[in-house]
């Protein structure tokens, strides 16, 4: 069948002869937009009827890339379209995209929650998918008697549980609550047992959504250190969805990346992470150039922003007069890492513009010294009484090149070496 | 699995993922293998219910009780509807409790796909693993129920002992399948169905209700017209209920045909539900 989306087909890197336990073939999923009601009924018989005489389903042919923004003509989307990629034995594999870039429906087809409209997957080994911590739990049943529960829903056996009980127990951290009803608990207590119990699971492939955004600060990293041991010394294959790129990065070592249903990249993950957040700037055109942002019914657009002669250059423009507006220009790692941040308002002791019409600032940052790598700019713009006009976290995506102020051959790598150079001078005094 | 001719490349995958389902590839092995789940969901199921309530399954008993009071007060007392000489609370309570099973596994199994959709949408496993558990969720009440049947029935053998239990109660456990299968059959074609298109569930409701009165519980066969028996027994529950009550209590109308007419008709229903129900469970999360 032919789509009109483009189909990327790319191979993995043959880097190790491991053998290939995820094959994913022309995988397309479509999905019908609107209620369900008459009309469905009416498509249904239709559908039916075309299937009588031994004809292709008619609405196969129509369907439109899920752009969720633009509207569409068709009531039909294809959420994924065309999707192939393989997964070796051992590999973690992150899955990365914009909302609505038809990650969790990928992760739905791989978990067999719902069946694809076009193609196939084929996976060697059991597979488990955490698509949610503590599916199943039972607010009345204790947490012991959650745990088999919850463990035998994700496909372990009683025996297994029972040997894991203590493991999992210890993990999660809630021995004293164990014979407690989990309607007692408190949501991060409960969030935790769900994670500890997936997270003692050993399948073959384990298929992972954002689970890790849950919880303290503290139980995050040791989510993030068990998905690594589970992959590195259990050799298992790992698919993992999320928006936080520092965790991906910490995870994966080869990365897709989804956009309106598509594969646009796929590859080592420093190269999609980089991409994918360089391409969220310039593919969401609109901040740059089509829509202004209403918020407080004030308008401002920023029309340009570029970096020239060793300089930034943001150029705004605004229908109405702010009689004293404060920028804000924040500088971020491509993994989220707010580096720099930086403010026209008083209290970063420069001082307020007034703007109307088109207006440039210019940003000369004499000193910032930033280790060669990616970076991008957030941009807010605020009123004097804390009120923010203007956001955008990803307003203008960078790279710094050949960088480095010190003697030493010693080539820098962002985030292994830091982000920022500074001028410094070591002495031996005795 | 496709073999390919020259088997130096084929590769053997364990999971194939493909839109659809042959109509007839239902996965047994599977389901085997979630046992431990099922029990774990009959355990949930029967632990969950009387969590918090002092008198815990005691509560199985109360509904009977009530009922049977109420009916023999209606029907007996008041509209005086033949019993066939039996104590109309022995009846009454013989009916019921075959009844509410058939209708408890029906009602719980036809809400299958709404009612776990939160677990389904989120987590594979053989769907069928939830209908079954619910069936044999609802035969510990079942059982439970049966006790107090007996209790009933040991009094009355020593107040009246008009009840004469004989071989056809031998055909019990028989009883028992067609009432699980029927409830199971005719739920899962239900559940199938209003995934997309919700008014089956109005008809559920009430249409329960009525099918109880279409069905020999509150009254024997006997009282039905000779000629117009074999409409009431196109009704598949009827030799089930029938045949309870000749084994047990000794009174009703008992015939091998009609029993195997309602075992063909659990077998073909139970199938037609299991290949519908697994066609339904691929793409459900898209529709419910």
């Amino acid at each position: 069948m032919n789509s009109p989306g483009v189909a990327l087909r790319l191979r993995v890197e043959e880097k190790n002869m491991s053998k290939t336990v995820i094959k994913v073939e022309n995988l397309s999923k479509q999905y019908r937009l609107g209620l369900v009601g008459t009309g469905t009924l009416s498509h249904d018989i239709n559908r039916w009827w075309h299937l009588v005489r031994g004809k292709e389903d008619p609405y196969l042919k129509i369907g439109e890339t899920n752009d969720r923004a633009s509207r569409g003509n068709s009531e039909y989307v294809w959420a994924l379209q065309d999707i192939n990629f393989e997964v070796k034995e051992g590999e973690v594999l992150g899955i990365i995209g914009k909302n609505g870039a038809g990650k969790s429906t990928l992760l739905k087809l791989l978990s067999k929650v719902t069946a694809p409209t076009t193609g196939s997957i084929k996976a060697k080994g059991r597979i488990a998918s955490l698509l949610e911590v503590g599916t199943g739990f039972h607010p009345e049943l204790t947490g012991r008697e959650n745990i088999y529960l919850n463990g035998t829903i994700l496909g372990m056996s009683k025996a297994e549980v029972s040997s894991k009980l203590d493991e999992i127990v210890a993990f999660a951290g809630v021995e004293r609550y164990l014979d407690t009803p989990v309607k007692r608990y408190s949501s991060g207590m409960t969030v935790r047992l769900g994670f500890a119990v997936a997270a003692h699971l050993e399948p073959e492939i384990l298929i992972v959504d954002e689970v890790l955004a849950v919880g303290d600060a503290e139980f995050q990293r040791k989510a993030v250190g068990k998905m690594k041991e589970v992959s590195k010394e259990g050799g298992r294959t790992v698919l993992f969805v999320s928006h936080n790129m520092a965790s991906v990065k910490k995870l994966c070592s080869k990365s897709i990346l989804l956009d309106n249903g598509v594969i646009k990249e796929h590859g080592p993950t420093e190269f999609i992470v980089n991409r994918y957040l360089s391409k969220g700037s310039l593919n969401e055109k609109p901040y740059l150039k089509k829509k202004s942002y209403q918020i407080y019914s004030e308008t401002i657009l920023i029309k340009k922003i570029g970096y020239f002669d060793k300089v930034f250059h943001f150029t705004f423009f605004s229908k109405v007069l702010h009689e004293r507006i404060a920028i804000v220009c924040k500088i971020y790692s491509t993994d989220e890492v707010l580096i720099f941040k930086t403010s026209t308002s008083p209290i970063w002791s420069t001082k307020n513009f007034p703007m109307k019409g088109e207006c440039t600032f210019q940003l000369d940052i004499k000193q910032l010294n930033l280790i060669e790598g990616d970076y991008y700019i957030g941009l807010e713009v605020t009123s004097p009484n804390i009120k923010r006009i203007l956001r955008i976290d990803n307003a203008f995506p960078f790279t710094v090149h050949y960088s480095n102020i010190y003697k030493g051959s010693k080539r820098l790598r962002i985030g292994e070496d830091g982000f920022i150079m500074a001028p410094h001078n070591w002495k031996k005094i005795s | 699995m496709n073999k390919l001719p020259d088997n130096t490349t084929v590769e053997q995958w364990d999971t194939i993922i493909t839109p659809r389902k042959s109509l007839f590839e239902l996965n047994f092995k599977e389901v085997w293998q979630y046992r431990d789940l099922l029990l774990l969901f009959v355990r949930r199921d029967f632990v969950a219910m009387y969590k918090q309530t002092v008198l815990g399954p005691l509560w199985y008993l109360v509904q009977p009780i009530l009922t049977t009071l109420m009916f023999t007060v209606v029907f007996s007392r008041i509209a005086k509807i033949s019993t066939d000489g039996i104590p109309p609370m022995l009846f009454y309570l013989a009916g019921i409790t075959n009844w509410n099973y058939f209708a408890s596994c029906l009602k719980s199994v036809s809400g299958t796909f709404r009612s776990n959709q939160g677990i389904f949408g989120k987590v594979y496993f053989p769907r069928l693993v939830t209908p079954l558990s619910i069936v044999i969720s609802n035969m510990i009440k079942y059982a439970i129920q049966l006790l107090l049947f007996a209790g009933f029935y040991i009094y009355f053998e020593f107040v009246s002992s008009t009840a004469q239990v004989n071989a056809y109660a031998l055909l019990f456990p028989l009883l028992v399948v067609l009432l699980a299968g029927l409830g199971l059959g005719f739920g899962l074609v239900i559940t199938s169905m209003t995934t997309k298109y919700r008014d089956l569930i109005f008809l559920l409701q009430f249409g329960v209700q009525l099918a109880m009165y279409a069905t020999p519980v509150i009254y024997p066969l006997s009282q039905i017209p000779e000629q117009y028996q074999w409409v009431a027994a196109l009704n598949p529950m009827t030799s089930v209920i029938e045949t309870f009550k000749y084994g047990f209590l000794g009174q009703g109308t008992f015939s091998w045909g009609h029993l195997a007419y309602s075992f063909c008709f659990m077998v073909a229903l139970m199938l037609a539900g299991i290949v519908i129900f697994n066609r339904t469970e691929k793409n459900f999360m898209d529709t419910v």
